[in-house]
């Protein structure tokens, strides 16, 4: 049979530029590693590799330990004023920028703060706290889909039966879950081993570093592209371990639940049921709030619309957009071959996979050493930035665009064939206003991405090349903590604004 | 045997009105076009809805506030009947005791059903290991040791080919005949309402539009919403 084919040029040229990216990336870091061998794995970097660990098992056990609960909590207690508003807040901390959070955080737990005094936030107890704020919303939501997929039947049958709620989390609930646990914690274990803006801003002192930051502070401060290139190195191995032993499980924490119509569940109506699960919902909300309510609160009075500011942010949208065209740039033609090729399949799913492990800050060190000749020239630094950020939302464009594309090839590939649409033609005619809403929503997710970045603009910025979370970051680290605040509110806002159309075109797909 | 009061439950726009009774050792086919209401039938007699008014009684006993487990009521539904991970002996344990301990004179029990469905050989295989069929036979093993009076099946068979679903139905009753149990089967297929059930209810847009011994039903002719709904279908083959 005769298939359709689309043609292999563009994909090819897209593979060949993510291989340079890597390969650049890469290849530098390996060889100043290899020429330092075992002698470069001195004290300070073993301190912070052991530092990188602890934090990320510590944040992973604390995330755990109240998403799990609230998880069951919100499946158990499937109708009750406001569930609906909570399962909404739980997606803000995942959609706000990590640098917006933390300015919330700080506003609140700082020495100044509402609660001044209740941890010392900056060191490990501060990390963890972030960390856990972002974290326990994610598990929830990722381990309330997985018991939303609990059958009906499984409900009825454990109130027919009268099972009791050990009995049904043994039965019942943990079978369905624990797939789906193991995966969130290598998914949580990994974004906070590789987690940069938390760590740089709450952490950061010798004695609480993690590898991405150190990398970060060898290439920029101390400049000393040896030790950044040995804690790359270190970095890749502990990122790509992780990410292969997460993919021989079953893959990592594969998409984002959709909201989906509650089973009706049996269990949930002892009061005793209810008082617990009451409970755990508060200890979320006391957790999530006080944030949350402090950026915005403080953040109006400190709205100032300086040049500066309005720089940044026409900064952050420019690069956002670029990034944003690079990525789907890239991603549309290996995935209209990806869709209907098994062997394009694979390569396109190891490139994707790879821009998913590979850590940014490892990567920026080889594009640090390769390009070190050019370095501090604003034009160079605008690209990096760009292409790191594309480079970051390709899983999430991939993700968007692939089930889509291959949806359209099942339907129109016979006719396209038939007709001898092919090429831009069949893009414009068919797929463009077919596919709108999925070409928009991975555009929009690769912008959201990229005007949230600190990690790109921090290691290539300039002086004068500032973006919206780079000028927070500026404006905190000069005790100008009410202006952080409120640049703080307006990249959250902006960000919000594109997260909703998002929202609202996921939906409608 | 089953008597619903005056029983009103809204789902979504749909106002439905139940007023029956099902005596004691029949065995009712529902049948009606789907979204009709033939599950929520089902489903306010096993607890699993509460009516917004009146009241569902049960051998003579009001049960509208009782949960389901403490309703003398079994059910088995059209999928999803079994615990994946647990072997086909557990599943059926589980209507024993929900905690899994059982003593010597239970675990024979159990063992007694598996081999009284035909699953005798098959006890310790995992319900992935085994047939649609055979999965649907462990839900009427499970039913059996549970020894309630009523039994309620959704659709069980739908799922299955016709000689699959002959035996099935067979097996279920002859175990309502020996223990005179009260059976309500929701179904799509008339030759299952002809093959088993003393009655039969036709059922539309929330309301039993009659119920009636089963041969009657399918020969009355003062029903157009029922005429529809059977189509060309022939009739019973005699």
């Amino acid at each position: 049979m005769i298939a359709y084919q689309p043609s292999r040029a563009p994909g090819s040229a897209a593979l060949a530029l993510l291989a340079l990216a890597l390969a650049a990336g890469f290849l530098p870091v390996l060889r100043m590693g290899l020429e330092q061998g075992l002698a470069g794995l001195d004290p300070y970097v073993l301190r912070v590799l052991r530092f990188t660990l602890l934090q990320a098992g510590l944040s992973t056990v604390l995330s755990l330990a109240l998403g799990l609960p609230l998880a069951r909590a919100l499946a158990r207690q499937s109708s009750f004023p406001g569930r609906a508003l909570l399962l909404r807040l739980l997606n803000l901390p995942l959609a706000l920028p990590a640098i917006v959070v933390i300015i919330g955080i700080i506003e609140v737990y700082g020495a100044k703060g509402w609660l001044g005094g209740v941890f010392d936030i900056y060191g490990l107890q501060g990390i963890l706290l972030a960390h856990v704020f972002f974290n326990v919303p994610l598990a929830a939501r990722l381990i309330l889909g997985d018991l939303e997929r609990i059958p009906a039947e499984s409900w009825k049958l454990s109130a027919q039966l009268g099972l009791g709620p050990l009995a049904i989390w043994r039965l019942v609930e943990w079978p369905a879950i624990k797939g789906g646990v193991a995966g969130a914690a290598l998914l949580i274990f990994l974004l906070c081993a590789a987690s940069f803006a938390v760590v740089l801003t709450l952490g950061g002192g010798p004695r609480a570093t993690t590898l991405e930051v150190a990398i970060y502070q060898s290439l920029r401060s101390d400049f000393d592209p040896q030790r950044a290139s040995m804690l790359a190195l270190v970095q890749l191995a502990l990122c790509a371990t992780l990410a292969l032993v997460a993919q021989a499980w079953g893959g990592l924490a594969a998409g984002w639940p959709a909201l989906r119509l509650q089973p009706k569940r049996h269990d949930g109506r002892p009061t005793l049921a209810r008082l617990l699960d009451g409970v755990v919902v508060l200890l979320a909300l006391l957790l999530l709030l006080p944030p949350l309510v402090a950026l915005v609160a403080a953040g109006l009075l400190h709205i100032n619309p300086s040049p500066l500011l309005v720089r940044a942010l026409l900064t952050s949208l420019g690069l956002g957009m670029a990034s944003a065209a690079l990525a789907f740039a890239v991603v549309w033609p290996l995935a209209t071959l990806a869709v209907r090729s098994g062997a394009w399949r694979k390569l396109a799913s190891i490139a994707v996979l790879a821009a998913w492990i590979v850590p940014p800050a490892a990567l920026a060190t080889g594009w640090f050493i390769s390009l070190i000749a050019y370095a501090g020239t604003t034009g160079l630094a605008a690209f990096l930035v760009i292409a790191m950020n594309a480079l970051m939302s390709l899983p999430f464009v991939a993700r968007v665009l692939m089930p889509a594309l291959a949806q359209s090839a099942e339907a129109h590939d016979r006719l396209c064939l038939s007709l001898g649409l092919s090429g831009w033609s069949r893009f414009r005619l068919v797929e463009l206003p077919v596919m709108k809403r999925a070409i928009g929503l991975s555009l929009v997710l690769a912008l959201i991405l990229s005007l949230g970045d600190l990690t790109a603009i921090s290691l290539f910025g300039t002086q004068d090349f500032v973006t919206l979370p780079a000028l927070i970051y500026r404006q905190m680290g000069s005790y100008r903590f009410d202006a952080a605040i409120g640049t703080a509110l307006v990249l959250s806002a902006i960000v919000l604004a594109f997260s909703t159309l998002a929202e609202r075109w996921s939906n409608q797909r | 045997m089953i008597t619903l009061d005056h029983v009103r439950f809204r789902y979504e726009e749909m106002e439905m009105q139940f007023d029956s009774n099902f005596p004691k050792g029949s065995f009712t086919a529902v049948i009606g076009p789907s979204g009709g209401g033939k599950s929520t039938l089902l489903n306010l007699i096993a607890g699993f809805e509460s009516p917004e008014q009146g009241r569902v009684l049960i051998g003579g006993v009001d049960v509208t506030q009782l949960p389901p487990d403490q309703r003398p009521v079994s059910m088995i539904f059209q999928d999803n009947n079994v615990f994946a991970h647990l072997d086909l002996w557990h599943n059926v344990a589980l209507g024993v005791s929900p905690s899994l301990r059982l003593d010597a004179e239970q675990k024979a029990r159990v063992d007694a059903a598996l081999v009284e469905v035909g699953l005798g050989a098959l006890m310790h295989r995992k319900p992935g290991e085994v047939s649609g069929g055979e999965r649907q036979r462990v839900a009427v093993a499970r039913a059996l040791v549970r020894d309630r009076p009523v039994l309620l099946l959704d659709e069980p068979f739908a799922a299955l080919g016709p000689a699959m679903r002959r035996d099935m139905l067979d097996l279920v009753k002859a175990m309502q005949q020996a223990r005179r149990l009260t059976v309500v089967m929701v179904t799509h297929q008339p030759e299952d309402a002809l093959a088993a059930a003393t009655h039969t209810a036709y059922l539309e847009t929330g309301h039993i539009v009659a119920l009636r011994p089963t041969a009657d039903l399918f020969a009355a002719t003062d029903m157009p919403g029922l005429q529809a709904y059977l189509g060309d279908w022939s009739g019973p083959k005699v």
